[in-house]
């Protein structure tokens, strides 16, 4: 009996110390490298395992997967980067909460002769959002931007070429009124709506924060400028005359497609993902192609006629950890993921478009996404979300300012919102 | 039943000072140790994972910390909790929360208690098929029947407005969840469809301990249905109703998954749980966040509070022990 006893708490603490045992690095072999990704088709893996190879043995790089969630993402790692997680060498940074993990030292420093590498080539938009304080954060990866993406047959019976003649918001809300179609904007209360007013108060030649980098309670909001004004009329007549349809305060990306590609679809503002998605949907033959053939592209509407817009900006920066115990491999291996012959596998892979201006001549990416070009243009005129450790107050702020659309008012909304995000700021009211 | 029996007590008996302690037998001291021996690691491990966190939140609520600039933690004493109290989106969530509370208890009960109804007279064959199909709900994860519901309801995918476009109000353009009133009636219906079952069962056991003499009793002295149920049955399972009532209500009360998922807070609907999530989790404000944590934790004693004082609640009377 007591010998069975002895067996059976022997085994039980096998069985509590071996897994433990497994998580200690083995020494001796090349240091291994945890590239935090954020979930996709499986590029980023490809990529880890390319440059492993390439490493030849200097180090191995293995990923492990954040949440969906971009700021589910951001969560998990400020926490885990709080609590100074040495286990954290690289990671996958949505642009917006850089500065929030830059402020605080949770980056390592880029050294100079990585920064110089990293930035040839690249995007001015990729560039702006990986920087903080005039100085380059993290390594410029793939850049996301939203084009608009229109009904043909709609853009020619208004008389519009919108891939020649670039258009303002006026002149969609006003084609949709006489055709009687939908417009397909992101009206939800989540991120998507702050990436619409963005683009918009930039567009107008306005900034959401005219000084971003001050500390939380010298923020300024410059949204009670005729820029943020103007933001307001575009977004309170398509909200007010029902032009985003009745779905217009719940719809995310996949809603506002869904809604372009019905029978009411004319124009809508959109990332580039639309278009792989559009053509697996008639690959499926849940979508006629003729629906595929009727689609074009164009930059993102302007405000006034005649000014160049600023698209949004998106995508994934790589961040290297501060607390990381091999930070010189983990840049060294940011500096193999970001060449262009990877970025541009990633694009016509997994449809994430490239920082890097090289990557849009490699043939299979012309291939697969014939508006490459447009991609690469509004890269250069995209304006990134304000660049604040505070960026989270802000953008929610806004969303619980703007949210619904209809219920926005040129003029008492902007004014509402600078109130209510400056006292968040200072920590003077809930949000 | 809780009634007790009067014993009258001798002068000498209420004069006597209280015994200390009284004797135990041996065999009651060993089933005591026993008892302990047997609940003691997990009372210890509920400590760990319960105690712990609370006074730490407790602590945290006290000082202006941000998770992401750890050199600025200040002690600020209690004005957290006066920033809280008096701010007009707490006060806001604090009342969508008490309205789904109040809401989904009352239908709850009222459904519960027909449902139990249903499965006590139910004929024998059928008893144990109406409690497993009534019970399915109960069942599902919070998180995936918020999904179902709000995926049934959604403007593109749904199909409620299909199935309920000849319903005055309703019709293919309704968004659901672009108005507060239409958003709280989905979330505080699946609210009640998901723990219905939970109170039918409660109550279930309540209308077994009803002894069947005194409803017979009633009928012989020709009281009609409705009399025997509101004077015979009910005022003898008040105990049960009243620990449905309680548990249901701190349940109810700190409401999150329904609200997280199908809204997560648009056209005011916040709760407080949400803005507590929101506040420690999502602004890593850990200082505001547990301060309203710990209002949230206040809140519940309070009703914990009314109800076993105020309302008499008898725990252990619902379980027929006393």
């Amino acid at each position: 009996m007591r010998r069975r006893t002895r067996a059976v708490a022997l085994a039980a603490l096998a069985g509590l110390v071996l897994p433990l045992a497994a998580c200690s690095s083995d020494e001796g072999g090349p240091p291994t490298l945890t590239w935090y990704i954020n979930p996709d088709d499986g590029g980023q893996a490809e990529i880890a395992k390319r440059c492993t190879e390439a490493a030849d043995g200097a180090y191995r790089i293995t990923t492990s997967v954040l949440p969906r969630d971009a700021s589910a993402q951001r969560e998990q790692l400020a926490r885990r980067l709080a609590a100074k997680d040495s286990s954290i060498d690289i990671m996958s940074l949505d642009p917006p909460f850089i500065p929030e993990l830059a402020e605080p030292g949770f980056l390592a420093p880029i050294p100079e002769d990585v920064a110089t590498k990293v930035s040839k080539d690249v995007v001015q938009g990729a560039l702006a959002g990986a920087t903080w304080k005039d100085k380059l954060v993290a390594v410029p990866f793939w850049a996301n931007t939203q084009l608009l993406w229109y009904r043909k047959s709609v853009a020619e019976k208004a008389g519009l070429d919108p891939a020649k003649e670039p258009v303002t918001w006026k002149q969609l809300i006003d084609v949709a009124k006489e055709q009687d179609k939908l417009l397909a904007v992101q009206g939800t209360k989540a991120e998507s709506l702050t990436v619409w007013i963005n683009a918009l108060v930039e567009s107008a030649g306005g900034h959401v924060l005219t000084n971003p980098e001050a500390p939380a309670d010298e923020l300024k909001l410059g949204l009670e400028t005729d820029a943020g004004k103007a933001a307001a009329e575009v977004m309170s007549s398509i909200g007010k005359q029902g032009l985003g349809g009745p779905g217009l305060p719940t719809a995310d990306e996949n809603a506002s497609l869904t809604l372009f590609q019905g029978d009411k679809g004319s124009f809508m503002v959109n990332w580039p993902f639309v278009w792989s998605a559009t053509n697996a949907a008639v690959k499926d033959g849940t979508l006629d192609q003729s629906l595929v053939d009727d689609i074009g592209w164009a930059l993102y509407p302007g405000m006034k006629e005649g000014e160049k817009s600023r698209p949004p900006y998106g995508g994934i920066n790589l961040g290297v950890g501060a607390f990381s115990s091999h930070v010189d491999e983990a840049f060294k291996a940011t500096e193999c993921i970001v060449t262009p012959e990877n970025q541009a596998y990633y694009f016509a892979t997994n449809g994430n478009p490239p920082s890097n201006t090289k990557s849009y001549e490699d043939a299979e990416v012309k291939k697969a996404f014939p508006m490459a070009d447009v991609i690469r243009e509004s890269l250069e005129n995209a304006a990134p979300r304000p660049q604040t450790p505070y960026y989270n107050e802000v953008s929610l702020g806004l969303q619980e300012t703007w949210h619904p659309p209809a219920s926005v008012d040129p003029a008492t909304t902007p004014k509402k919102s600078t109130d209510f995000i400056t006292a968040v700021l200072r920590g003077e009211q809930l949000l | 039943m809780t009634a007790e029996v009067a014993t009258p007590r001798t002068v000498e008996e209420a004069v006597k000072p209280r015994k200390k302690k009284p004797v135990r037998s041996d065999r009651a001291k060993a089933e005591a140790r026993l008892g302990w021996m047997l609940a003691g690691p997990a009372f210890v491990v509920m400590l760990l994972v319960t105690v712990y966190p609370i006074l730490q939140a407790c602590y945290d609520s006290l000082f202006s910390y941000r998770l992401t600039a750890p050199d600025d933690k200040a002690f600020i004493g209690l004005r957290n909790y006066i920033e809280v109290i008096t701010d007009p989106v707490f006060l806001q969530a604090l009342l969508v929360t008490v309205v789904i509370m109040v809401v989904s208890v009352i239908v709850e009960l009222v459904l519960g208690f027909a449902l139990a109804l249903v499965m006590h007279r139910a004929i024998t064959q059928l008893r144990g098929l109406l409690r497993t199909a009534i019970l399915v709900p109960y069942g599902i994860i919070t998180v995936v029947s918020a999904f179902a519901w709000f995926y049934a309801f959604d403007i593109n995918s749904g199909f409620v407005n299909h199935w309920f476009g000849w319903v005055p109000g309703i019709s293919t353009d309704l968004n659901w969840f672009a108005q507060q009133g239409t958003s709280l009636f989905v979330i505080i219906a699946s609210e009640i469809w998901k723990t219905t079952p939970f109170i039918s069962l409660l109550l279930l056991a309540g209308l077994a301990q009803v002894p069947s003499e005194l409803e017979e009793a009633a009928e012989v002295d020709g009281a009609t249905w409705w009399q025997r149920l509101t004077r015979v049955v009910l005022p003898n399972m008040k105990a049960a109703i009243m620990v449905a009532v309680l548990f249901r209500a701190l349940d109810a009360f700190r409401i999150f998954d329904n609200v997280f998922i199908m809204t997560n807070g648009a056209n005011d609907t916040t709760v407080l749980s949400l803005l507590a999530y929101r506040t420690s989790i999502g602004r890593l404000e850990i200082g505001l966040g547990s301060a309203i944590s710990v209002i949230l934790f206040l809140c519940v004693i309070l009703i914990c509070f009314i109800a076993i004082k105020l309302f008499k609640v008898d725990l252990a009377g619902a379980r027929g022990e006393s």
